[in-house]
């Protein structure tokens, strides 16, 4: 194995290391997007609050939670190690320097610490909130004959030690949900104005990191081709820094101007 | 024209350089920026002010000797152009201009503005080469090559080796020009004996010179004087990571 652990620590296969974990944690944020993209439901959190139970609790999704995590933290310190032996390579910069490259491709290292900061707060937010901490819980009943759904906050002293409590009344004609609130505590969240600000500010960052980011991934890993190389750049820039952001920063302008 | 220079002065590689200001009168529009440095030597000798030390050798923008980072550019204001091709038109009467040598801890200052470059040198040593079969030689047509190729093959081999690419990187990274090396001889069936290893020693002997690592901000493509495009580096890329996986040298 002395082969690969060469050629991942020569330049290149540093580099390819973060186009790896960098391409792999876009797709997280596609992922991530489609499953919040519920908290838009008016449904009182119920299609959220459950997703959340179901994201937490089915094995295979905390598997790749956990890559996730580790991937996010090797990315960020492995792009920290990498610019320092960067700087290393010029200890004496020039008096004058007029640069012909893009402000983003310059500045991945600030914008990803940016985003490492925001990843802090916005874990202890709401992740470490809802696995750690007593929550509200909300109770949720379901006609099962017509569908309706209604939503009642449940005593504030009140827990479960299941995630999800289930219940189908069959004579009634109901099924009942208990399950952690975490839609109100996302609501809550964002009724704070610098907490929305600061959430909007790191999706920029999200997207000046991925306009460079998502296109330098592929030429790292040697995948550049006249027919394919402009449409992976409009990819990045169209989808992965415009579109994705957006949605995330949406969601807490949503709660804060329309909750 | 006149002009005021700040140029940067450093006794040898020891010794902690400072920019120093010299004004310089009566200058053609039609000299070349060497030239300029020309006769702003002359005049220091006579009084008795070292000369500014810098490289040039062709000075028709082939051999990659000329070195200059004017203003905050490698080569100067002009795309495509090494500074021995650049003449004092491109700049305006009273115009202040800053030059400075290349910096990279690759490239240690050795005077002034002369940079040592060996490091390229170590780096083709390690691979950029091809084997050759003694004798006579083979029908030229023995070897069909397309024209695309041919022509991808050529825009490599322009690489005249200046290092304008580590100038320009914000890493102070080779990858443009050892792309460059690896490319011309990856393209064509000559470099085939030797196309892994290449790659690889190429590489890692880019790494031990201490050169950072490419981050695709493409300063160096936009800064080279023979306008050597960053498919190479793609190239690279593909040449390294596949002959790392298909090289039977554990």
């Amino acid at each position: 194995m002395g082969w690969l652990t060469k050629t991942l620590t020569s330049s290149i296969g540093k580099k390819v290391l973060m186009a790896l974990t960098g391409l792999f944690l876009c797709t997280f944020l596609v992922v991530h997007l489609i499953g919040n993209l519920q908290l838009f439901k008016s449904d009182g959190g119920y299609a959220f609050n459950t997703y959340a139970v179901f994201m937490t609790t089915f094995p295979v999704i905390k598997v790749v939670s956990y890559v996730n995590y580790a991937l996010i933290l090797f990315h960020a310190f492995w792009g920290i190690y990498i610019t320092y032996k960067n700087r290393q390579a010029r200890p004496v910069g020039y008096a004058v320097n007029k640069n012909s490259s893009s402000i983003f491709s310059r500045s991945m290292a600030i914008l990803g610490l940016i985003l490492l900061v925001y990843l802090v707060v916005h874990m202890s937010d709401f992740w470490y909130r809802y696995h750690y901490e007593h929550l509200p819980y909300v109770k949720y009943t379901e006609n099962l004959t017509t569908g309706d759904i209604t939503t009642t906050a449940m005593d504030e002293g009140y827990t479960q030690v299941v995630k999800k409590f289930e219940i189908s009344d069959v004579a009634a004609g109901t099924k009942t949900i208990i399950v952690k609130d975490l839609y109100k505590v996302v609501g809550y969240a964002f009724q704070n104005i610098l907490l929305v600000l600061f959430y909007v500010l790191a999706m920029f960052a999200v997207s000046f990191h991925l306009i460079h980011g998502f296109q330098s991934a592929f030429q790292t890993l040697g995948l550049n081709h006249p027919k394919y190389s402009p449409l992976i750049k409009n990819l990045g820039i169209w989808i992965f820094a415009i579109l994705i952001p957006i949605g995330y920063a949406a969601m807490p302008l949503y709660f804060y101007f329309l909750k | 024209m006149n002009i005021t220079l700040k140029v940067w002065r450093q006794k040898n590689q020891n010794a902690k350089g400072a920019l120093e200001t010299y004004k310089v009168s009566d200058v053609s529009p039609d000299m070349s920026f060497l030239e300029m440095f020309d006769v702003l030597n002359e005049r220091l000798v006579t009084e008795d002010i070292e000369p500014i030390a810098f490289d040039h050798d062709c000075r028709e923008g082939i051999c990659g000797t000329c070195s200059m980072y004017i203003n905050g550019r490698p080569h100067g204001p002009l795309e495509g152009v090494t500074t021995c091709q650049l003449h004092m038109r491109s700049f305006k009467d009273g115009d202040t201009i800053v030059v400075e040598p290349w910096r990279a801890s690759a490239f240690p200052v050795i005077k002034d503005l002369v940079v040592d470059r060996t490091a390229f040198d170590r780096i083709i040593a390690s691979g950029g080469f091809v084997s050759v079969n003694t004798g006579n030689a083979q029908d030229a047509n023995n070897l069909p090559i397309g024209k695309d190729q041919a022509d991808k093959a050529f825009a490599a081999a322009a690489c005249i080796g200046c290092g304008a690419c580590v100038a320009a990187c914000k890493n102070a990274s080779a990858m443009l020009f050892v792309s460059a090396k690896v490319s011309q001889l990856a393209l064509l069936p000559q470099g085939e004996p030797e196309r892994e290893k290449r790659a690889l020693n190429m590489v890692a002997q880019m790494d031990a010179e201490g050169f950072g690592a490419c981050t695709n901000t493409g300063a160096c493509a936009a800064e080279c004087p023979k306008e050597i495009s960053l498919d190479n580096i793609a190239r690279l890329n593909r040449e390294f990571l596949s002959a790392s996986v298909a090289n039977p040298e554990v």
